[in-house]
C-alpha cells in the first residue's frame, strides 16, 4: 500500500477532524458523528422510531383481538372470566414498579451515580423477572386446565371454539410480550455491565436511556394487554 | 484539500481481505453487498419467471405438473417482491449515495446497516432452503386458509424467511430516516435535497409502519400453522379475510416500497440528462409523501372480491383513485422538465424515459382495476398480472437500472459501454412491451392466472408474450455481461462524467472510504444545471 493509503488506514478508528471538530473526542463518540450530542439526537429518534415499528407489530394482533371480540363478546367474556385475575394484576403491579426503578437507573446515571445506577438496574431486572416467573406459573395452569389451544384444549359450552380464538390471542400476545421481557432482562444486564465499568457519565448515558425507553414501552404493552385480556366484562361479574 | 497521490485511495482499494467486506461499516460496500444478493435473487427469479413461460407456450400442461407449477410461480413471486424489488433500490443504491448527498460520512447507524445485510441474507437462505427443499405453492400471498392448512409443501420455512428479511426493511428504513434528520451537511436544508432523498424518506416511513404488520401477519400464520392456534381458522369461527387485510396492509403500501426509490432516481437522471432544474421540485417532493401517505388506505382493493361490503369498497375504490394523483403529478412534472431542456440521451436517460412510458401504463391500468365494476370482470386475470408487472418490472427494475447506470461510475470509478447500455435498455423495452402487453389481452379476454393450461384460443397471445420474456432474457443478460465486463476493461470513469449536480459527484469516483475530504457545505438547491457549464460530448 502507498503512503496515501497508510495515511487513511482505517479510518472507522482514527478519522481526520473535519470541519468544526472541538478538540479531544469523548471515547464514546463514533466517527461518523460531529458531536457527542448529534450522536444522542440520532440514537433517540431511531429508538422512538423503533419503538413505533413495535406499535405496529403489536398493532396487528390487536386488530384480530377487535375483530373478533366485536364478532363473539360472550365468548371474550368467557374466555377473560377464566384468566387468573390475582396473579394477572399481581404482575402488572411489578411492572409498574419496575418502571420505577428503571426511571431512578436512568437518573442515577445521568448524574453519575455509578452505584445507584447499578442498583436500580438489578432492582428492574428483579422486578422483570419475577413478572416471568409468575407468568411461568399462570401459563402451567393454563396447560394443566386444558387450555391451550391446538396442544390441548378442552371447552365445553356453546361458545367453546371462539373462546380458543381468544386463548390463541391470549397466548400470542402475553408470549409476544413476555419475549420482549426476556430481551429486556438481557439488555438491562448489559447495561449493569457497562454500568459496571464506569461507561456512563453526565455527558455521555445515551445507551441507558435509550434501554429505559424500550423498557417502558414493554411495560405500557402490558398496561393495554392487562384490561384488554383480562378484564372484559369482569365489573358486571363482581357486581 | 490535500492533493492526492496516485495510486488513490478508494473504499474498494483501502482493503482487500474477506473480513473487511463481510465486516465492513461502509455504507457503499454496504450497498454492494446487497447489489450481489440481490443480483443472484433476481437471477433465481428469473429463472422460476422462464420456466413458467415455456411452459404457458402450449395450451397443454406438458412441461411440468400443475403441483410444479403452483411451485414455479409462487418461487417467481417470493424471490422477486422481497428479495429483489423492495431491496433494489434503497437497500443498493439508497445505501451508496444517501450519505453521499448528504455530505456525511456513513448512514446514522452503521452498524445496524451492517446488521439488516446479515439480516437480509439470514431470511434469503431461509427462503432459498425451502425453495430447495421442495418449494412452497401457495401463492407468494400466502392466503389462509390454503397457507395453514391445506398446503402441505414448505410454508414454514418460507414464512420464517419472510418475516426475518422484515427486519432487514426495517432497519434500513430506520436508519435511513435518521440519517436524513440528523445526518445533512452544513446547509443542506430540506428543500435543498435531491429528490431521490425525498423518495428515500417516503420509503423509509412505509418500511417502518407497514413491515411489522406483515412480521405479525406471518408470525401469526406460522403460530396457527405449526402449533396449531386458531387465528385465521374458519372452523373455529376465524376470519381467513382478516388475514388478507392484514397481508395487503403491507403488501400494498410495499408496492411503493418498490416504486418509490426507483421514481426519486428517475427525478435525478432526467433533471442531469435534460440539463435543466426540475419542473415543481416541491411539487415532486410532496408528492413522494403523498403516495407514501395516501398508499396506506387503499389496500382493500385487493379484496373486492372477497366479500368486504360494498360500502368499503366503494370507500376503498376511491381512495384508491385518490392515489393516482400525486403519481400523475410525478409524471406531469417529468415531462415539463423534459420541456425545452437540452436532452442528453445517454444510457441511464434511455432507462429513465422507458420508464415513464411503461410507468404510465401500469399506473393508467391501475386505475382500471380500481373500477369496482371492472374488477369483478378482470380479477385475478392475466390484466392483473401484466398491470402489476408493468409497475413493478417496467417501473421499478427500469428505474432501477437507470439509476444503477446513473451512479455505476461513482460506484466503480469505471465507464460501462455506453452504446451497449442503450442497446440493451432499447431490447429490454422491446421484450417486456412484447411480454406484458399481450397479457392485458389475455386478462381482458379471460384467461386467469395461476394455471398451468389454458384453451388453445389463447395461445396465440401467449407464444406472443413467451416470445417476447426470451428478448427481455437477452436485454438483461446484455446489462450482466457489459457492467461486468466494465469491471475489468472500462475506462476510468472521473469523478463526475455526467457533469451532475449534487455532492456525491464532488468526491472522486470510486469514493474515499469516509466519503469527503473536508466537510461539504451546501449554498445552493439541488439541481442548478443552468449556473453550470455545459461541456457535452
Amino acid at each position: 500500500m502507498s503512503d496515501a493509503a497508510a495515511a487513511h488506514a482505517d479510518p472507522h478508528e482514527h478519522p481526520p477532524s473535519h470541519g468544526g471538530g472541538a478538540g479531544a473526542h469523548h471515547p464514546a463518540q463514533q466517527h461518523h458523528f460531529d458531536s457527542l450530542a448529534q450522536q444522542h439526537e440520532a440514537a433517540t429518534l431511531g429508538m422512538w422510531l423503533f419503538l413505533v415499528t413495535e406499535v405496529m407489530f403489536f398493532g396487528g394482533l390487536l386488530m384480530a383481538y377487535l375483530l373478533y371480540r366485536v364478532w363473539y363478546p360472550e365468548a371474550w367474556s368467557e374466555g377473560s372470566l377464566d384468566l387468573d385475575i390475582v396473579l394477572g394484576g399481581t404482575n402488572t403491579a411489578v411492572l409498574i414498579a419496575s418502571s420505577l426503578t428503571m426511571a431512578f437507573a436512568v437518573r442515577s446515571a445521568q448524574v453519575g451515580k455509578h452505584r445507584a445506577t447499578i442498583v436500580w438496574l438489578i432492582l428492574t431486572m428483579a422486578f422483570g423477572l419475577t413478572f416471568l416467573v409468575i407468568k411461568f406459573f399462570e401459563y402451567k395452569h393454563k396447560f394443566e386446565l386444558h387450555h391451550v389451544p391446538g396442544y390441548d384444549f378442552v371447552y365445553p359450552g356453546p361458545h367453546g371454539r371462539q373462546v380458543e380464538i381468544f386463548f390463541s390471542l391470549y397466548f400470542s400476545l402475553t408470549g409476544l410480550h413476555a419475549v420482549h421481557m426476556i430481551i429486556g432482562v438481557a439488555l438491562l444486564s448489559v447495561m449493569t455491565w457497562m454500568a459496571y465499568r464506569r461507561r456512563f457519565s453526565p455527558e455521555w448515558y445515551t445507551p441507558i436511556e435509550m434501554s429505559g425507553l424500550y423498557w417502558h414501552f414493554v411495560d405500557i404493552v402490558w398496561i393495554f394487554l392487562f384490561p384488554l385480556l383480562y378484564l372484559v366484562d369482569r365489573a358486571q361479574h363482581f357486581g | 484539500m490535500q492533493t492526492i497521490t496516485a495510486p488513490r485511495v478508494t473504499y474498494l482499494n483501502l482493503e482487500h481481505s474477506v473480513a473487511s467486506w463481510l465486516l465492513t461499516k461502509d455504507h457503499k460496500r454496504i450497498g454492494l453487498m446487497y447489489l450481489v444478493v440481490v443480483a443472484f435473487a433476481f437471477f433465481l427469479g428469473g429463472l422460476f419467471a422462464t420456466l413458467i413461460r415455456f411452459e404457458l407456450v402450449t395450451p397443454a400442461g406438458d412441461l411440468v405438473t400443475s403441483d410444479t407449477y403452483n411451485k414455479l410461480f409462487t418461487m417467481h413471486g417470493v424471490a422477486m417482491v422481497f428479495f429483489v424489488l423492495i431491496p433494489a433500490v434503497p437497500a443498493v443504491l439508497g445505501n451508496f449515495v444517501l450519505p453521499l448527498m448528504l455530505g456525511a460520512k456513513d448512514v446514522a447507524f452503521p452498524k445496524i446497516n451492517l446488521l439488516s445485510w446479515y439480516v437480509f441474507v439470514c431470511g434469503f437462505l431461509f427462503t432459498l432452503w425451502a425453495m430447495v427443499t421442495g418449494g412452497v405453492d401457495t401463492g407468494w400471498t400466502f392466503y389462509t386458509p390454503y397457507s395453514s392448512r391445506a398446503s402441505s409443501t414448505n410454508v414454514m420455512m418460507t414464512g420464517i424467511g419472510v418475516f426475518i428479511t422484515g427486519f432487514s426493511s426495517i432497519l434500513t428504513g430506520l436508519n435511513f430516516m435518521v440519517t436524513i434528520h440528523r445526518m445533512r451537511a452544513p446547509g443542506l436544508t430540506w428543500f435543498r435535497l435531491p429528490l431521490f432523498v425525498w423518495s428515500l424518506y417516503a420509503t423509509s416511513l412505509v418500511q417502518v409502519l407497514a413491515t411489522p404488520v406483515i412480521a405479525i401477519t406471518v408470525l401469526a400464520l406460522a403460530i396457527e400453522r405449526g402449533l396449531g392456534f386458531g387465528i385465521f381458522d374458519p372452523t373455529l369461527g376465524g376470519d381467513p379475510v382478516l388475514f388478507q387485510h392484514l397481508f395487503w396492509f403491507y403488501s400494498h403500501p410495499a408496492v411503493y416500497i418498490m416504486i418509490l426509490p426507483p421514481m426519486g432516481a428517475i427525478s435525478e437522471v432526467l433533471a442531469c440528462f435534460s440539463r435543466k432544474n426540475i419542473f415543481g421540485y416541491s411539487f415532486v417532493a410532496f408528492s413522494s409523501l403523498a403516495i407514501a401517505v395516501f398508499g396506506f388506505l387503499v389496500w382493500a382493493h385487493h379484496l373486492f372480491v372477497s366479500g368486504i361490503s360494498v360500502y368499503s369498497a366503494l370507500i376503498f375504490s376511491f381512495l384508491s383513485y385518490a392515489v393516482a394523483i400525486p403519481s400523475a403529478v410525478k409524471v406531469f412534472n417529468w415531462t415539463a422538465t423534459l420541456y425545452k431542456g437540452a436532452i442528453w440521451l445517454k444510457a441511464p436517460m434511455i432507462w429513465a424515459l422507458s420508464f415513464i412510458a411503461l410507468f404510465l401504463v401500469g399506473g393508467l391500468t391501475g386505475l382500471v382495476t380500481a373500477a369496482l365494476g371492472v374488477d369483478v370482470h378482470i380479477h385475478d386475470t392475466y390484466f392483473v398480472v401484466a398491470h402489476f408487472h408493468f409497475i413493478m418490472v417496467g417501473g421499478a427494475i427500469m428505474g432501477f437500472f437507470a439509476g444503477l447506470h446513473f451512479w455505476w461510475p461513482k460506484m466503480t470509478g469505471r465507464m460501462y459501454s455506453d452504446i451497449w447500455a442503450r442497446v440493451a435498455a432499447i431490447i429490454v423495452l422491446a421484450g417486456f412491451n412484447l411480454t406484458f402487453g399481450p397479457q392485458f389481452l389475455l386478462g381482458y379476454l379471460g384467461m386467469p392466472r395461476r394455471y398451468h393450461m389454458y384453451p388453445e384460443e389463447f395461445q396465440v397471445l401467449n407464444v406472443l408474450s413467451s416470445a417476447g420474456a426470451s428478448i427481455l432474457a437477452v436485454g438483461y443478460l446484455l446489462v450482466a455481461i457489459y457492467l461486468i465486463a466494465s469491471l475489468y476493461r472500462g475506462k476510468a470513469a472521473g469523478d463526475n462524467p455526467w457533469h451532475a449536480t449534487g455532492l456525491e459527484w464532488t468526491t472522486q469516483s470510486p469514493p474515499i472510504p469516509h466519503n469527503f475530504d473536508v466537510q461539504p457545505v451546501v449554498t445552493e438547491g439541488a439541481y442548478e444545471y443552468s449556473k453550470r457549464e455545459i461541456t457535452v460530448v
